[in-house]
């Protein structure tokens, strides 16, 4: 479990660091955390032969809040976002998800711009990017580009980014008023990658009446699953959750049937929506 | 015994150094200057495959590799198989592996080519460039293929089974034709490992002008893979040395020896004259050490209308993976300790111990206790169940009772001594456990909490375990001129405390201050003969050995200073490292003098030696300076070898919660019973009981050995393999109950695998309650028990018929 050889670059600005990815293209890989990508590389699941280490680019290190949500560098550590205050404010589905990721001493050197890089359908946070129609920014020596949630997740493990693109960080939008969230998951230990989890967002009209409930799904789809249930959810909670069964499309593994997987995804749709429902009336 | 240290919760001296990082394991040998060279080994990919050529020709241009070794290497005895350790007449067709794989291999991991570079990158740069050939072969993976036989794992045992016992107690027939009631039952359990933290590791040093190798091994036994090296690599015993140094946890894959690395790092620096080493890796570990449990159970009960055994005829199938080099301990021991705490009239246990193309499996704690724990208590709890009586009335009506010890079960125990108990109170454990889990009320705490849709569940399993298993352990025990006291056993230690206790039971036996007292542990230089660090057997075994060693050193210290001050033996005390006259403190003298004065050459390096002179008598010129008989030196050397194992036993018990959408199982409480004799170091006990019920509740819910068809393990990293976390083990509570043991010199029973054992059995109890159905085969997950919920609802599996409180009388 040692990776074969390597270079390993440690550019100190942006730009130099998307010189090299554009020098390198397929053969590079850019890392942060290294959560991922040095078990990976440790069982040579993958032998890049260049990696172009941004983690000397202090600049990157930020989760800034304005009015109108939040944006999270490269090299936030999901711990950062997890703690900020005014992120948690303004969107807290970033909080709700994070304390799902793994345990403390990953989330300390985790990046969360990174696991979104990483595009693992069972990742909270590509999930609460999906969900909160977020996105990510990306520059390479051909300039910059901001790319959908939508539109950034392109299958398993695979995103929109080109090789020779560096996603300098994430957008979340700010949460609605009136809105409540929620994060449920089911995972085999505490910490472990979700059999199931899914996020909620319920919003409120000013008298307390629900105009919308959208769910977000991980680990029972190839890219993250976002559902409307707002109508299914007004025709009650077996409803929802028979909608949200209908829609997963999760496979076997060794933890896991497809069926429990969805199963799941219908006791858990219920449990999160009740949990939504009852902060965005509080 | 007079006792001052024993039975109190002394401080683990160990922890200092192992909590601040002055540990000294496997890998942080060989770091100095003349940094060890590194090796990797090309593992099979295969699980069934004839090699049909190896090219190595890329690999040897990777800069930095020294040389590559395949079995064509070997010589000598190194191209034998490896040995199997334990022989026994059922194990009629035994086989084992090479060092390298020779021609045939027979799981995915088994070691094919060494490669030796100047580290481990470069050394696995190298594996990936040698090209080895297969002719890929039918792989038999899991109980039920080996069993159909329709390929073998060996060409030679077509029907793919190592062994076959069969073990009779009473008539059989006759009482299950004559039982008023009968059941018959399939269980199932799946396979787990030890996975220390520390995997293996091996470090060996060829002094190529003393012709001596000195090899560090991460193993349990230091003194057993002394004697495999020497012999296979034909040196004289005297000539090798095998030190454990700390190692970071056993659980029993280490008392496997030799592994085949174990005879390949010493040979080949001896081949280079080089130290080299290898640090297994956690990939290495899971497909290429050792796995344990897998077992398919029958059980064919009669019983009477108080649910009382009077035939009990289990069989079973051992899955043994592909080779059986530590023979068939684990299928004897759960055939024999399945029995527990119980006497049933009549007793029949057959066993099939099978080839798979899997891991080999050798003892994990428990070493074949959990399945045979899980057997006999599923079968209680159908007998209750079929019954309509309370689970611990059945456990109750079946035990053996105090005055009935030594209670002898008529069966041949893993040690081939017969299965005779020795002490114990089982109706008291159960007393206790009962009060301890609220047994008694659980059934309107559980209808309460069903009130509200929660489904709650209560469980409880008894074992008894054969501990310290001869043939023997020694220790000696030598008082240094300062008066400090250097004990050495050659019995291993991985993190139990043994630096601890056995000072603890030698400051008490001798009459010194704990801290005087240092504890040299798994070093063939300080001590040649042990046997190992397993079954339950370090405290009894050696701690009754360092008991008699320093029964050995004071009598030879009263009788040097019953001369000294002129008084016999029999006047004198050893109390706080002085020798004294009863009655006469001032007639004394420091132990540490009474070293110097047991050595005649006394050469006054210091002021112990110059104080001694003192006492010093003119010596008799007609007399040699060491009378006939004598040793110099204020020394103790013991052996304790008892007659048969001293048996302990323990009862758990468990409310569990089942999530009713998710089918998510959470333990809300764990109740432990334990009795192992005098406690040496009661919070060391604890601490035992909590390791081993959390690795039991990583059998029960966790871990897997996830083998497709192709004999690929699929969760060979922690990633995937799931042992519990602190988050997933239960707070726990323990009670004690105190039966000495009658056979040894401290009345002590051993405790290192107890709390593992009854895990399955309790939680399978618990989870059958809540859920009113039958479990019969864990590891139960959530996953498993919402199938388990669907199969239950179309029918498939039978509600279990009753509760507790159900009255049919």
């Amino acid at each position: 479990m040692k990776p074969a050889p390597f270079s390993w670059h440690g550019p100190a600005s942006v730009a130099e660091a998307v010189s090299l990815l554009a020098e390198v293209g397929h053969e590079g890989k850019v890392l942060a955390g290294g959560q991922s990508l040095v078990p990976v590389l440790a069982m040579r699941l993958a032998s890049p032969a260049h990696l172009v280490d941004i983690n000397k680019i202090a600049d990157l290190a930020y989760v800034r809040t304005d009015a109108d949500g939040v944006t999270v560098g490269a090299l936030a550590r999901h711990r950062d976002v997890e703690r900020d205050v005014a992120a948690g404010a303004a969107q807290p589905l970033l909080a709700q998800a994070l304390v799902n990721v793994a345990h403390p001493t990953i989330r300390n050197r985790g990046t969360t711009v990174g696991s979104l890089a990483h595009a693992d359908p069972s990742g909270e946070m590509t999930c609460v990017l999906a969900l909160t129609g977020g996105s990510v920014t990306a520059v390479s020596v051909r300039g910059e580009r901001t790319i959908p949630a939508a539109e950034f997740f392109l299958g398993p493990l695979e995103s929109a980014l080109a090789p020779d693109e560096l996603a300098i960080s994430a957008y979340f939008p700010r949460a609605a008023p009136f809105s409540g969230s929620a994060f449920v998951e089911l995972s085999r230990r505490h910490g472990d990658y979700a059999l199931c989890g899914v996020g909620t967002v319920v919003t409120l009209d000013p008298d307390g009446a629900v105009v919308s409930v959208r769910c977000g799904y991980l680990s029972v789809s190839d890219t993250p699953l976002v559902l409307d249930l707002t109508q299914a959810w007004a025709a009650g909670p077996e409803e929802a959750a028979e909608v949200a069964r209908a829609a997963v499309d999760p496979a076997d593994d060794i933890h896991a049937t497809a069926g429990y997987r969805r199963h799941l995804a219908g006791v858990l749709t219920g449990r999160s929506i009740e949990r939504a429902l009852a902060r965005a009336r509080t | 015994m007079a006792t001052r240290y024993f039975g109190t919760s002394m401080r683990r001296t160990e922890d200092l150094r192992l909590t601040t990082g002055n540990g000294r394991y496997l890998d942080d040998i060989g770091q100095d200057a003349v940094a060890a060279l590194e090796c990797a080994f090309v593992r099979s990919p295969h699980a069934h495959a004839r090699i049909t050529d190896i090219d190595v020709t890329d690999a040897l241009e990777v800069p930095g590799v020294i040389a590559i070794y395949t079995y064509e290497d070997l010589e000598g005895p190194a191209a034998e198989p490896l040995p199997v350790l334990i022989p026994h007449p059922a194990l009629h067709a035994p086989r084992t592996g090479y060092p390298l794989a020779n021609e045939m291999v027979n799981h995915v991991g088994e070691a094919i080519v060494m490669v030796v570079a100047r580290n481990r990158y470069l050394a696995e740069d190298a594996v990936e460039r040698i090209r080895v050939s297969y002719e890929v072969l039918p792989p038999v993976v899991g109980i039920p293929a080996s069993r159909a036989a329709v390929h073998a794992v060996h060409a030679d045992v077509p029907d793919n089974v190592a062994a076959h016992l069969i073990q009779t107690v009473g008539d059989i027939d006759g009482q299950m034709a004559s039982s008023p009631h009968v059941l018959e039952i399939d269980l199932e359990i799946e396979r787990s490992c030890s996975m220390p933290l520390e995997g293996k590791g091996v470090y060996a040093r060829w002094d190529a002008d003393d012709r001596s190798l000195r090899v560090y091994s991460s193993t349990q036994t230091a003194t057993s893979v002394r004697a495999a090296i020497a012999a296979k690599l034909q040196l004289p015993l005297g000539k090798v040395e095998v030190i454990a140094p700390d190692v970071g946890g056993g659980f029993g894959v280490k008392i496997m020896h030799p592994w085949p690395e174990e005879i390949m790092i010493p040979f080949a620096a001896m081949k280079l004259g080089v130290p080299i080493k290898w640090v297994e890796d956690r990939r290495e570990h899971f497909i290429s050490s050792a796995h344990e449990r897998g077992q398919s159970q029958h059980v064919k009960v009669g019983f009477d209308d108080e649910g009382r055994l009077l035939a009990l005829d289990v069989v079973f199938w051992h899955d043994n993976g592909a080779y059986t080099p530590y023979g068939i301990i684990c299928p004897i021991v759960t055939s024999t300790q399945l029995l527990g705490p119980y006497k049933p009239r009549s007793y029949r246990v057959e066993f099939f111990s099978i080839y798979t193309n899997t891991v080999i499996v050798t003892p994990y704690r428990g070493a074949g206790r959990p399945q045979g724990v899980f057997a006999m208590e599923r079968t209680l709890d159908r007998i209750a169940d079929h019954l309509g009586l309370d689970r611990t009335v059945v456990r109750a009506n079946n035990f053996i009772q105090p005055d009935e010890f030594p209670y002898d079960h008529g069966l041949i125990f893993q040690d081939g001594r017969p299965l005779i108990y020795d002490s114990g109170d089982y109706p008291t454990q159960l007393g206790m456990l009962k009060e301890m889990i609220g047994w008694e009320d659980f059934p309107a705490r559980q209808a309460a909490a069903a009130a509200e849709g929660r489904l709650l569940g209560i469980g409880l399993a008894c074992y008894v375990e054969g501990t310290g298993p001869g043939p023997y352990e020694g220790a000696h025990v030598q008082v240094q001129t300062d008066g400090m006291v250097d004990v050495a056993i050659g019995l291993t230690s991985q993190g139990q405390g043994h630096q601890t206790v056995f000072a603890q039971i030698v400051a008490d036996e001798l009459g010194v201050p704990f801290d005087r007292v240092r504890v040299v542990t798994g070093d063939t230089r300080r001590f040649g003969y042990a046997v190992g660090t397993f079954a339950s057997r370090a405290a009894v075994m050696s701690g009754s050995a360092v008991a008699l060693a320093a029964r050995a050193a004071k009598a030879k210290a009263l009788r040097v200073a019953g001369e000294i001050l002129e008084v016999s033996a029999e006047d004198l005390q050893l109390v706080d490292g002085v020798v004294s006259v009863k009655g006469s403190p001032s007639h004394a003298i420091d132990l540490g003098q009474v070293a110097v004065l047991s050595n005649p050459l006394r050469y006054a390096f210091d002021d112990a030696a110059k104080a001694a002179t003192q006492f010093a008598k003119p010596a008799d010129p007609d007399k040699p300076p060491v009378a006939p008989g004598e040793e110099p030196g204020l020394e103790g050397r013991d052996y304790y070898s008892p007659p048969r194992s001293t048996f302990a036993s323990g009862m758990h018990a468990a409310i569990v919660e089942i999530d009713a959408g998710t089918s998510d199982i959470k333990i809300l409480e764990y109740k432990v019973m334990h009795d192992c004799g005098n406690l040496i170091n009661p919070m060391i006990v604890q601490g035992q009981v909590h390791g081993g019920v959390a690795q039991g509740v990583g059998g029960a819910l966790y871990e897997t050995m996830a083998y497709d068809e192709n004999g690929q393990l699929l969760n060979a990293s922690f990633m995937d393999f799931l042992m519990p976390y602190v988050t997933e083990v239960p707070q726990m509570e323990l009670g004690h109950l105190q039966t000495p043991s009658p056979l040894n010199p401290l009345g002590i029973k051993g405790a290192g695998e107890a709390g593992v054992i009854p895990v399955p059995a309790v939680l399978a109890s618990a989870i059958e309650n809540a859920m009113g159905f039958r479990i019969s085969a864990m590891p139960v997950n959530p996953n498993l028990l919402f199938a388990l919920r669907q199969a239950h609802e179309a029918g498939e599996i039978p509600a279990t018929a009753t509760n507790e409180k159900v009255d049919r009388t």
